[in-house]
This record gives C-alpha cells, structure tokens and sequence, in this order.
C-alpha cells in the first residue's frame, strides 16, 4: 500500500513539470455587502495539473466552493471576482465573453455537485440530459447523442444501462444518479474536472465507490481534479496534493503526505487533531445492571398505499433487540435506511412500535399512553442532529431549558435557576438564558440542545446523530462535552450515527444495523478490529481515510 | 427586531407607497362624519352635475342628485369595515381548522381536509352571491358570507405549516419533554406560523374589499350603508351621460386594493426574509 | 391512469353529492318557509300553490326524507321549477351553458397564455425596466374590480371610439349566418372575454414569475449552466418546464373564481350565459333558479379541476410513473 501511494506521489510530481491544465492567479471574490467578510476568497492562487487531484479542504464557509463556481463560471448573483486570473490554456476565463466562456463550461472543464438528488432536472429522462452536453456544443446527431448516453453510463458502472437512460432521475438512487452526474461531466472528455463535495450527501459504501469511480476515470484520462471537500478522510482517500483554506484564504498547500502527516499551519494541525480516530479503546465491559431492556421491537410503514394501490410495507425496525447498562454508550451504526433512527424514535416514543418490549429501569414503555407516557417520558430524552431546527427560533434559551421542568409541576422559579445551572454545566455562560437561539453558533446550540436535555434528570439519553451538522473542530469540542457530562453524572447512553470514526471514539458497545436489523453488536473494539459480520466489514473497509490510517499506525 | 423589520419593510419602495394611501384612506374613513355631517344619501343638488364644476361638489352628484364625494368618504368606511371584519372572521376560522388538522393529521387530517375542499372547490363568488342573497342583503350577512368563502386558504396555509413544523426538532422536543397538546400548538408551533397568516391576512382584507364591492355591484349591499361597490352599481346603466359616476368609486377601490397588495408584498419581504439570505 | 381517473372521478362525485347537500340546507336555512323560499316572490302569495310545493317535496317529512327526495330529483336531470319564468331549471340553464363556456375557456386561454408570456418574459429580464413595466401592469389588473374595468372597457371601446360593441352576444336582427356570424359573435366577445381574463392574466403572471425565479436558482440549472447550455435553451427546457408545475395547479384553483367572475362580466356586457342569469335570478329572488346556477357552476369547476388534475399528471412524470 505504501508503496504504490509514494509511486503515485513520484509520478504526480513529475507531472509538476508539464503544463498546468489551469492556474488560478491572486484569485479575489467579493461577498455582497453585509456578510461576514469583505472576500469569500481573498489571494488564492493554485495550479490543477493533469493526472492529479488537488483537494481543496476547509469548513463551512471557508469559500472552497467559491473558487469552484468562479472556474466554471457559475458564481452567485451578487458575488463576483474582483481580481486575479484564472487561466485555462492562453484565456483567462474571468475576461472572456459570456459566449466563449459558455463554449469552455463542458468542453474544457465540467463540474459535479454536492447534491445529487437536486442537480438533475426531474421532469427530463437521463438520456436526454446527458445528450444535452453535446447537443450545447452543436455535436453529433440526436441518435448519435442517446447513443453516447448509454456508452458513457456504461463506462461509470450503472447496471442496467440502457433502462437507467429511459429513467427518471427520481427513479434512480443517490449513488447512480451522482454516477450520471459524472456521465455528465465527462461527456466531452474535459482536462478539467470539477468536484464539489460530490459525495457528502452519499451513505459511506457508496461514497467508497464514487471515489474508486472518479480516481479511475482521472487516471484513465490523465484529468486535472480539483476535489472540494470538509472531510479529511476523504482527502487521505483520494488527494495527490491537498490545499486547506480558512476565511477565504489557502493556508496550507502541499502533497497529500506532507499535509496531513507533517501539517504545518496551526489551523490544520486543530483540523487534522479534532478527527476522531478510527481505533476504539478496548474497555472494560460495564457489569452494572441494566437501565434500558429492548426486546423484539418491530417498525413497519405501509407507504403509497390507497384506495386502489397496494402499498408497499417498509420493515424500518425488525426484530431488534438489545440492553443498556447504568452508564454504558451503546452506538447504533448504519447507512440512511438502516433503521438506526426508527430504532431511537421508537425508544421515546415519537414513534409507536408494532410490537416488542422497550424496558426502562423494569417499566415497558412501549404501549404506555396519554398522561402516563407524558409522565414517564422523562427519563429517557434526546439530543436532536439540526441545530438549527432543534430550538424554538421565538422561544428565550431560559424558557427552551424551563418548560419541560415546569410541564412537570417545578415551580417557574427553580426551573430557571436550574436553566441557568445546566447552561454552565454544558460550558455555556448563564447570560445566554435571555437570549434567542439565532443568536448563538451551531455548536453552542448544540450545547443548547444537550442541556434541554438533560434538564429533565433523565436516566438514559438517545443521542441521534447529534454531531452530524456539524464542522469537524466543533464536532470535537461537543463529543469531549458529552463524554465529560457523562462520566460526571453517570448517564446511559444510545449513540445514533452513520459515522464510524465518531462511533469508535465514543462508544462502548456498537449495534450495526442493516435494513431494521441488527447484523452485529459487541464490544466497539472486536467491532472495528475482527468484525464478523460481512455488511460490517464492507462498512469499516469503505470508511475514508482508513487504509492511511491504518499504514500509520502499523508502518 | 421591530427596526429590523421597519428596515426591511421600508426597503420595499410599493410597500411603504401602499402604506400611505392605506393609512390615507384610514383617515378620510375615520373623519368622513366630520368631513361630511350629511347623509350620503341625502340629495343636495341637481342630478348629474358633472365633476370639477362646484367646488362643494368636486366630484359631481349621482343620478338624484347625492354628493359623489360623500358617498366616497362614507364608502371607504363599509370597504375597510367589511374588509377587516370578515378577515378577522375567516382567520378565526381557518386557523383552528389548518392547525388541528395539520397538528393531528390521520383522520382529523383527512376529514377536515375533506370539508375544505368542498369550500374551496365551489366557486366562491357565486356562493357568497347565494348566501347574501337568501340571508337577505345586510352587513352582517356579507361580512358571513366573504369569511365563509374566504377561510379555506387560511386553513391550508396553516395546515401545511404545522405539517412541516410539526417535525420539527424543537416540537418533538417539546412533546418529549412533556408538554401538553395546547401547550405545544399554541407555544411552539402556532408563533411561528405567525409571518404566513399575517402577508396571507393582508392580501385577503384586499380580496374582501372586491368581494364586497362586487356584491354591493350586484345589488346584494347593506341597503343602509353607501359602499363604492353600489355606486358603481347603480351608475352602471347611465354609463354613457355620468362617466364619473363609476370613475371615480373604482378608482378608489383600486387604490384600496392596491395599497393593500403592496403592503402584504412588504410584509412578506420583511417577515419571510428568505430571498434576502438567498444573497449569502 | 385510468385508475387515478376514475378515482377522481369518484372524488368528484362525492363533492358534488356534498354540494347539493350544502344547497338543500341553504333552502332551508334561509329565513321564513322552505316553501316560500321555494316559490320565490311568485308564489308567496299563493296559499294553494304553497301547499301544492310542501306535498311534491315532502316538506311536512324528516329533513333526511325531504334530502333524499331533492337528490334524487337531481339525478334524473331536475334541479327544481322556476316558478317565476314557469320553465324548468335545468332548461334555462342549459340554455345560457354554451355562452358561458365560450366566455369563460376564450378569457382562461388569453389569460394563460398572455399571462405565462409576460411573467416568462419579467422573469428572464429580472430587475429591468420591463419586468418593472410588466409587474407593475399585473399589480394593477390585480387590484382591479371586474366589473369596474368592464364598464371602463365599454366607455372606452364602445361609446368613444366606437370600435367594439358593447352589449349582447351578437348582433340582433342583422341576419349573419356561417363565417360572418362567427365574425360578430368574436367582436362581441373580445370585451367581455378581455376584461373577464385581465385579473387571471395579473395572477398567473405574477405567479410565472415568482415560479420562474425561484426554479432558476435549483442546483440542476446550475447542472445545465455547467453543461455549456445557452441561456434561451435552459429558460425554456429546464427552468420553464418545471416553474409551470404551480402554475397548472393554481389555474385549476382559479376556476371556480373565473366562472365567479363571468357572472360580473355577463351582467355588464348583458352576454347571455349562466352568470347573468344568477344575476337574473337574483333581482326577480328567484331562488331555485338561483341554487341552480351555483349547483352547475360548482359541476363546471370540479370538471375543470379533474382536466387539470389529469393534465399535471401529464407533466410531471415523479407522479405519472410512480
């Protein structure tokens, strides 16, 4: 493995030498008035050079993806390029005609994006979309064109072709359609080739097959990539050289081993140290007695169905069951679909098991209802994934954190005083208990959101994917929150996510689901390191990053 | 929050144009008694005095002889009057309608879903036409008969709110912390369906207002009460010899109307900030 | 498709069963006896006639009894007597339908197609002094009372210059037959036609535009951008397609409101259709004729929403296929 990454390093050196496919020059874009800052990209200047992928690296609103949309063209309205160069062969595109840069866009350089659910238009069929590159450029005949549609589908690992150009988009997965969107792109063979994000918005195997796919056409057709992206993992997976970008400006520039083994800027050292790491501790099991008892909970939807149709039943939680010991964290893996979340949701009961035991501390709380269940509830809570729609955007902090106390029976005056207890609890000063949620960052709402949670004394918290949203360096700060909260008041914890490298940082004991089951569950160590299952290893060997990882840690 | 949202409103140019003639013809509403101590139906000159001739007449007389003027002043009060009221009425409607429906859902959902769409599919006009015609024409049957027919947007306007809202974290928080149903749709969801209801409120007191005056047009007024709508109704067929007769009451509806479109187009822009982020 | 069809077509039966039922208990809600209410002005005098309409309509019996009987009576093609012009209901009204229609589908047409035009066209010139001109016109036919333009049409085209007539559906007397009759009958129509679509035209323009822009900042414009697309090809094939969607839905919401409207322009223009007879109806309180009209007025608008319910199955494939 080392081997072939410091041949690759070799050759993408000197490769160095040729000719840039293109070179971004003192590149400056202004935000409008009123934002943040004056440049969402201030003084950057790179090369992409063919047969190598630079990984542009940065969090939310770094302006990555402003230098994206500036190559190809596509800035926002109100944003626009106020000095530099970007050169494409002799032009600098910035100073061409809307026409000649519309005759580049496609030809010399293609784009895909983050979204692959939202970047194809619904109402057209596949074919007929990719046909539309060439269609734009005057190329081939119409029969010609559907033809290539169904070569190039072939070439990016579609199954079923020629039935996936007749369909839909909405007919499609995220994965295949984000293989179109690829398709798309490389319909005129371009030098240039464009990823923004490209598979944030996949599950982790698929993400895994989308990276081989781009790796393997960039070689094939020597492409320069440029590669947009937050996850470091990823930019282990796929980068020759990497670039890191903090407020619009590149930071830290170099290859791919340089970067993330010898960092030298202090922001990618924070970045690079707040990823969790994907080794989990091997920890005493916990012999406490346990809290949490679920036993053969099922979750089916009928969807679509009506008068005349018959619906299609959705088997979300099948047959599931497991315990929780006084203090344990028990992490819940799986892709989108696996259930994970129906699992969480139904062990509060913002949804109703069909059947099944959920036990918290002796009581079944699977059937209870009406006052009973508002009463009982509270012992077990949750800490929500969107921090941005998990508060009450007209509600104070201090009512956010009160209400629940006071809806059981504390007066409003101790519910305050303890509002403002539990927000220095979770870091936060307690000056913040007259104040909106907007006017607080993600993660201090995500602190916000704990603290709700804990308001209420519970004895087990469901934490469902409760770091998702957020950057890596936040994402950090609030993990080390919540193991240090529950060391100190001793909590159970079921941890929802479809991140492993957060579930083998936090977890004691880690469920894998699939399809409503559990495929495997045992200790986080002999998960991530003799997993038995195959849907388990295929999980663990498609997380990014993970050979590099692991090639340090041995070698 | 309030200069904010002063700021974002005024930034609207239409809006704040809108607001002045609101607040315009708020004012000549208010003081019409004091402007014109007569009754607008008295006669106070001869027939058909042309606009423009006495200047005690400065829009003319009608076709016995009443001042145009008056009528207008005293029209502006039944057009706001009706146009608030039945607004009020249909809100009063709608919203628990939308909220219980989109709070619930399953059944409670479908069924009154059900019974809107029957209000919604019926042409509204004609049923209102219909409903003021055999309740017998009278302010408080019109006022009945524009929120009847009015409600079924509020209703679904506040029905998909809840529907989105009710995913919402923060409300499954909030029922997870254990409060009540009343507690969670009037705290938690309910204010923050406010902006909607309030742009979709200014609009319908403009729909009102037509709907009155093309009642009152129809001959389905208050018969004790001058409406601009009825002016117009009753000059319609002397069109050809008194212009001004329907001139100058449409006009003053359409600048009602517009003046109240312009506002609900500045709320909107000021409450539903979304398209200004979209800069971002 | 023939499955959702005839789903549909269920649905709208069942909304017409509730819309008839809604128009008994009006009869019956009214002030003062359902018979005399029945008889209109006509017969309130008349004790004998009275106690004639009490027994044909079981007005002595339970109110379920009497439903049935007034439902069943619609079934078979009766929607009641106009006892003021002694003619059936259903008569008079299928008399005046073809009218209406014609008004009502030439005003939808020029209000759609003129009203997607200018909104497609504000869209594509966003901020200039176009859109500005445009916007500005749609705000004001907006604000505009139907019946108030329609007589300011009258005053204008047809008394001072003279250009249009401005009463009726054709000329009477004058004898026209084949194309020439056709001729009249479309200079007859173009005022009430025009004046009748000018606040639908305001509507589905102000929403083309809004619908338009908002589809123009989707991520798969950017995809068709980044293909290398020229402008007019994405307006058209991506950005229009899509931003038509809402468009279709709200015009089969409208209906009911453009069939509301022709009884304003009908009363004006004094076209012989549905709405002036409502109007008719309303000034003589002839008030079976009256529920009639508001019953076939309702049937239209459930038809009118079934076509466009079919028609945005059509387009968008997300609910055609699935």
């Amino acid at each position: 493995m080392h081997s072939i990454r410091a041949l690759r390093a070799r050759a993408s050196k000197g490769t160095m030498m040729a000719t840039p496919a293109a070179r971004i020059e003192h590149l400056k874009i202004a935000l409008p008035e009123g934002a943040d800052r004056a440049l969402a990209v201030d003084d950057v200047s790179f090369d992409l050079v063919p047969g190598e992928i630079l990984c542009i690296v940065g969090e939310s609103g770094s302006g990555k993806s402003m230098s994206a949309n500036a190559m190809m063209g596509l800035l926002p309205d109100l944003v626009r390029p106020v000095g530099g160069r970007i050169l494409v062969g002799d032009k600098d595109i910035l100073t061409l005609s809307d026409k000649e840069r519309r005759d580049m866009r496609g030809r010399a350089m293609a784009m895909i994006f983050q979204e692959p659910m939202s970047a194809l238009n619904p109402l057209m069929k596949v074919a007929d979309q990719i046909a539309e590159v060439y269609e734009a450029h005057g190329l081939l005949t119409p029969r010609e064109r559907k033809d290539r549609a169904v070569q190039l589908l072939t070439e990016v690992g579609i199954p079923e072709p020629e039935k996936a150009a007749r369909a839909y988009p909405f007919q499609l997965s995220g994965g295949q359609r984000q293989r179109v969107m690829i398709a798309m792109a490389l319909a005129l063979e371009p030098k240039i080739l464009i990823a923004d994000e490209p598979t944030t918005a996949l599950d982790v195997t698929t993400q895994a097959q989308i990276l081989d796919l781009i790796r393997h056409l960039q070689r094939e057709r020597d492409m320069a990539v440029m590669f947009i992206t937050h996850d470091f993992g990823v930019v282990a997976e796929i980068a020759d050289r990497v670039a890191v970008m903090q407020f619009g400006k590149i930071v830290e520039e170099g290859s791919v081993d340089d970067v993330l083994d010898h960092p030298q800027h202090d922001y990618t050292r924070k970045l690079i140290a707040a990823i969790p790491r994907l080794s989990a501790d091997r920890r005493a099991a916990i012999e406490k007695a346990p809290i949490l008892a679920v036993e053969g909970l099922n979750k089916t939807y009928h969807t679509g169905g009506s008068m005349f149709a018959k619906g299609r039943v959705v088997h979300a939680v099948n047959d599931v069951s497991f315990v929780l010991a006084d203090g344990e964290t028990l992490g819940i893996v799986g892709e989108s679909g696996s259930g994970k979340s129906s699992v969480g949701r139904c062990l509060v009961r913002l949804l109703d098991p069909d059947s099944g035991v959920v036990k918290l501390g002796g009581v079944d709380m699977a059937y209870m209802k009406g006052e009973e269940l508002r009463r009982e509830r509270k012992r077990i809570q949750m800490i929500f994934q969107d921090p941005y729609a998990s508060l009450n955007p007209r509600s104070r902090v201090g009512r956010i954190l009160s209400e629940g106390p006071m809806a059981h029976g504390k007066p409003k005056d101790e519910a305050y005083q303890r509002a403002s207890e539990l927000l220095e609890l979770v870091g936060l000063d307690a000056s913040a208990i007259d104040r909106y949620p907007h006017e607080f960052s993600g993660g201090q709402r995500q602190r916000i959101g704990i603290a709700r949670a804990l308001a209420l004394e519970p004895e087990v918290i469901i934490a469902d994917e409760a770091v998702s949203a957020l950057d890596v360096s936040i994402q950090a700060q609030v993990l080390d929150l919540l193991a240090d909260l529950k060391a100190r008041l001793n909590l159970a914890l079921v941890f929802i996510t479809h991140d492993l490298r957060v579930a083998a940082q936090v977890c004691d004991r880690i469920a894998v689901m699939q399809k409503g089951r559990i495929v495997e569950l045992g200790p986080a160590y002999d998960i991530f390191n003799d997993p038995r299952d195959a849907y388990t290893r295929s999980l663990i060997e498609a997380i990014p990053g993970r050979e590099k990882e692991l090639a340090a840690m041995t070698g | 929050m309030m200069g904010d949202f002063w700021k974002r409103f005024s930034r609207n140019r239409g809006a704040v144009i809108g607001l002045f003639i609101l607040l315009l013809v708020v004012v000549v509403a208010a003081i019409a008694p004091l402007l014109f101590p007569d009754s607008p139906w008295r006669m106070v000159q001869r027939p058909f005095l042309p606009p423009f001739e006495m200047s005690e007449y400065p829009l003319g007389t009608d076709t016995i002889g009443r001042n145009v003027i008056s009528g207008l002043a005293y029209g502006a009060q039944v057009s706001l009057l009706v146009g608030l009221v039945s607004t009020v009425v249909s809100l009063l409607i709608g919203i628990p309608i939308g909220a219980l429906a989109g709070y619930f859902g399953g059944f409670v959902d479908d069924a009154l879903m059900r019974f809107t769409e029957l209000f919604q599919t019926v042409p509204n006009f004609a049923l209102a036409i219909v409903l003021v015609a055999i309740f017998e024409p009278s302010i408080y049957s019109i006022i009945a008969a524009i929120a009847i027919v009015s409600w079924p947007p509020v209703a679904r306007l506040v029905r998909g709110e809840f529907l989105s809202l009710r995913q919402r974290e923060y409300v499954e928080a909030a029922t997870l912390s254990g409060q009540s149903h009343a507690a969670i749709i009037w705290r938690q969801i309910l204010p923050n369906t406010l902006s909607p209801i309030i742009v979709l409120a200014s609009l319908m007191v403009a729909t009102a207002i037509l709907l009155e005056s093309s009642l009152s047009f129809l001959g389905l007024g208050d018969p004790n009460l001058m409406s601009w709508g009825y002016m117009i109704g009753a000059a319609r067929t002397v069109i050809r010899q008194a212009w001004w007769l329907s001139f100058f009451p449409g006009v003053a509806i359409l600048l009602t109307v517009l003046a109240l479109n312009l506002i609900g187009e500045g709320l909107n822009d000021a409450l539903n900030p979304r398209l200004a982020r979209k800069g971002k | 498709m023939v499955r959702f069809i005839i789903s549909r077509l269920i649905k709208a039966a069942i909304l017409l069963l509730a819309i008839l039922t809604l128009n008994f208990l009006l009869i019956h809600a009214a002030p003062g006896d359902p018979a005399a209410v029945m008889a209109g002005e006509a017969g309130a005098a008349d004790e004998e006639f009275i106690r004639q309409l009490r027994e044909r309509f079981g007005l002595d019996k339970p109110l379920i009894t009497q439903l049935g009987i007034y439902l069943g009576g619609v079934l078979q093609g009766d929607l009641g007597f106009s006892y003021r012009q002694q003619v059936p209901v259903a008569d008079l009204i299928f008399d005046r339908l073809p009218a209406t229609l014609l008004l009502t589908m030439t005003a939808f047409v020029i209000a759609l197609t003129l009203g997607t035009l200018a909104g497609v066209l504000a869209s594509a010139r966003v901020g200039k002094w176009s859109d500005t001109f445009i916007s500005t016109a749609a705000l004001l036919f907006y604000a505009t009372p139907l019946f108030w333009v329609a007589l300011m049409a009258v005053l204008v085209f047809s008394v001072h210059l003279n250009w249009l007539p401005a009463f009726g559906f054709e000329t009477v007397g004058s004898g026209y037959t084949g194309f020439d009759r056709a001729l009249d009958v479309a200079r007859h129509l173009v005022l009430p036609a025009v004046t009748l679509g000018l606040f639908f035209m305001a509507v589905y323009m102000r929403m083309t535009r809004a619908s338009m822009l908002e589809v123009s900042q989707l991520d798969f414009v950017k995809t068709a951008r980044a293909k290398g697309l020229k402008n007019s090809i994405i307006q058209r094939r991506h950005i229009f397609r899509n931003a038509m969607l809402p468009v279709v839905t709200l015009a089969g919401l409208q209906a009911g409101q453009l069939v509301g409207g022709a009884v304003l322009t009908e009363t004006v223009f004094a076209w012989p259709g549905i709405g002036r007879l409502m109007f008719e109806a309303l000034q003589q309180r002839d008030y079976n004729l009256l529920l009639g009209v508001f019953f076939v007025s309702a049937a239209m608008v459930l038809l009118f929403n079934l076509i466009t319910d079919i028609l945005y199955r059509v387009v968008d494939p997300r609910i055609r296929v699935a």
